[in-house]
């Protein structure tokens, strides 16, 4: 177990990489706000493939639900940012709830396939109903009232950054003391081996369902927070090109670590920034070989190849 | 009423042996190998612009830029399993996803660099283009073209899975793999030429099936679903199984296309996730045998 001062320490890594960014790139606050949002869903990415053991590349659909339930809430019921914030985590967690039900008797290709069928479903309804979600448009014309009531958001997107911040700061040090309880131990002992745990007496189907669930309240959280701050909604957040391109980026970071989302969410959303300016081709073309080449050569992504390089520095052995 | 069913159910044939063609490869690897392979239809896609080449640049006749094409995509595929697949068996399922899903990327990218992104058609010759008259219905004469290279297909299948050397000694590995390797059987090499087999069968259905899945760079993720969903409605490691499950799915998507143009895609995917949430390992779910 690690000691006080490490714990407060890892807790408070969020706000002073915040501020450490914020200080490096200072004219760049709504960018910094898309990276915090983007680490939140990549966490709730990690939750299920790196905790609970499963591949899936249907993630962008809890996003997505959250997404649009946020930017419908605010454009019909209250354009209040808090509440709405819980109207997307609400959304996100009935659709990985609803769809856990039925995925988690599932395993292997066929989970991954299925994960993959119901964001496409999600994305077809969505598209289709042109009338209460603006179709191929997108949505939106909805604005937000102040956070809290005091704050405004901003066009250059400094309320954003603050308040992504904020959230992606709760949801982290909220993770970090769920992995550590029973529950979480025992997600954790589901992803070694369930048979073992099953037999032992352990819920495997209901721990799932859980994680599931839970995750995609998560992401649909982080779907929130995005509609709020770009006030639009687009059909690509629920598309299985953004699954998966969150997948690399937890991949890049190191599943299993909620160090690793984060890191991940960093270089990935840094590296796209600067590459935006060649073709989307050759940017395919790059994840593909960064996906190749981790898998073969690091597994555990760049946290591990840090921890590896801290071991050999220190001559011990590499957890 | 009658027309319209005949028309459906034909049409449905066509596809499902188009389907069947491309993802029977894949239900053999992941029976096999326990190998979840997501860059399958990649094959599919090197084989619908290998004979898209062959015929408009080097002039080549159509039947033998079919078999050209089919064995372009086994001796890629083949390249593959020897250069990175072969040490992705026994590695966890997620390394695997990635890995493939990775090699997809790659593949769109190459292929988007190569031949640009909008649709390669596959030229036919005059013969085969045009619709041939069946009595009560005309149809285009590229499926049923689709649908006799499927049955031809699904004949070599049988004989080699049941007539040949390599037949007894793949489903040896299926059933045991260590017993089969201690009885002298080179389990490398079967999985070898299992992988590449099923990559030359997915070349021939990318190119027969061009009528119906468009060859374009994003060809393997945009069908991804589908021929997953064909291995794992059939129940993974079945061949029959896939049979019957790329006919099924076709049809149904058929039915969609005609009955309801806007909703085709939605049906499909709703019946194969109640069929899943019935049957979570599929309709012909065996533990070891193909």
């Amino acid at each position: 177990m690690t000691s006080f001062p490490t714990r407060i320490l890892g807790d408070l890594a969020v706000p002073l990489a915040g501020l450490i960014l914020l200080a490096l790139y200072p004219s760049q606050q709504a960018f910094l706000a898309q990276i915090a949002i983007t680490a939140i869903l990549v966490l709730s990415l990690d939750l299920v493939v790196g905790f609970a053991g499963l591949a899936t590349l249907g993630h962008a659909a809890m996003f997505g639900a959250g997404a649009y339930a946020a930017g419908l809430y605010a454009l019909h019921v209250w354009s209040e940012p808090l509440t709405g914030l819980i109207a997307g985590a609400l959304a996100g967690a009935v659709v990985a709830g609803a769809t856990a039900l039925m995925l988690m008797r599932a395993h292997g290709l066929t989970f991954l396939m299925m994960t993959v069928a119901i964001s496409q479903v999600l994305y077809e309804i969505v598209s289709k109903a042109r009338d209460v979600t603006g179709g191929d448009d997108g949505l939106f014309g909805f604005t937000m009232q102040p956070v809290l009531g005091v704050w405004e958001f901003d066009f250059f997107g400094k309320l954003a950054f603050w308040y992504s911040l904020a959230v992606l700061w709760i949801v982290f040090v909220l993770l970090r003391r769920l992995m550590v309880t029973p529950f979480g131990q025992t997600v954790r002992a589901i992803r070694d081996d369930a048979g073992r745990v099953g037999s032992l007496g352990g819920r495997v189907y209901r721990h799932r369902v859980v994680v599931y669930t839970l995750s995609g309240g998560i992401a649909g959280l982080a779907g929130a927070l995005s509609a709020q701050t770009v006030q639009v909604v687009g059909l690509s957040s629920l598309s299985v090109t953004y699954s998966a391109e969150i997948l690399v980026m937890l991949v890049l970071g190191g599943t299993g670590r909620l160090w690793g989302a984060l890191v991940g969410t960093l270089v990935f959303t840094v590296i796209h920034h600067y590459a935006a300016s060649i073709d989307p081709v050759r940017w395919m073309l790059f994840i593909g070989l960064i996906l190749v080449v981790i898998v073969l050569f690091l597994p555990g992504g760049l946290t591990r190849g840090i921890a590896l390089i801290h071991a050999w520095l220190t001559g011990r052995r590499a957890p | 009423m009658a027309s319209l069913l005949a028309s459906i159910l034909i049409d449905g044939f066509a596809y499902g042996m188009v389907l069947f063609m491309v993802s029977v490869g894949l239900t053999v690897t992941l029976g096999l190998m326990r190998f979840v392979n997501l860059a399958h239809g990649m094959f599919a896609m090197i084989g619908g612009y290998a004979a898209a080449s062959l015929i408009t640049m080097a002039g080549v006749p159509y039947i033998l830029a079919l078999i050209l094409a089919a064995i372009v995509a086994g001796i890629i595929a083949l390249g593959l399993e020897i250069s990175v697949i072969r040490w992705m068996y026994g590695r966890p399922e997620l390394d695997q996803v990635l890995l493939t899903i990775g090699l997809v990327f790659i593949g769109i990218a190459l292929a988007g660099m190569l031949f640009g992104n909008s649709l390669v058609p596959v030229p036919l010759p005059d013969m085969l283009r045009g619709a041939s008259d069946l009595g009560f219905r005309v149809m285009p004469t590229q499926r049923i073209v689709a649908a006799v290279v499927g049955l031809l297909s699904l004949l070599a299948i049988w004989l080699l899975l049941d007539r040949t050397m390599f037949g007894i000694r793949l489903r040896a590995t299926v059933d045991n793999a260590r017993a089969a390797g201690e009885l002298g059987i080179n389990t490398r090499r079967v999985y070898a030429i299992a992988f590449s087999v099923g990559a030359a069968l997915a070349g021939l259905g990318g190119v027969v099936g061009a009528e119906l899945l468009p060859v374009e760079p994003y060809y393997p993720l945009k069908y991804l679903v589908l021929f997953l969903a064909v291995v794992a409605v059939g129940g993974p490691g079945s061949v029959f199984g896939s049979l019957i499950a790329a006919l099924l799915l076709g049809t149904v998507e058929t039915a969609g296309k005609y009955l309801a143009p806007g909703f085709a895609t939605i049906g499909l995917f709703v019946v194969m996730l109640l069929v899943l949430s019935w049957r979570p390992d599929g309709l012909f779910h065996r533990k070891s045998r193909l």
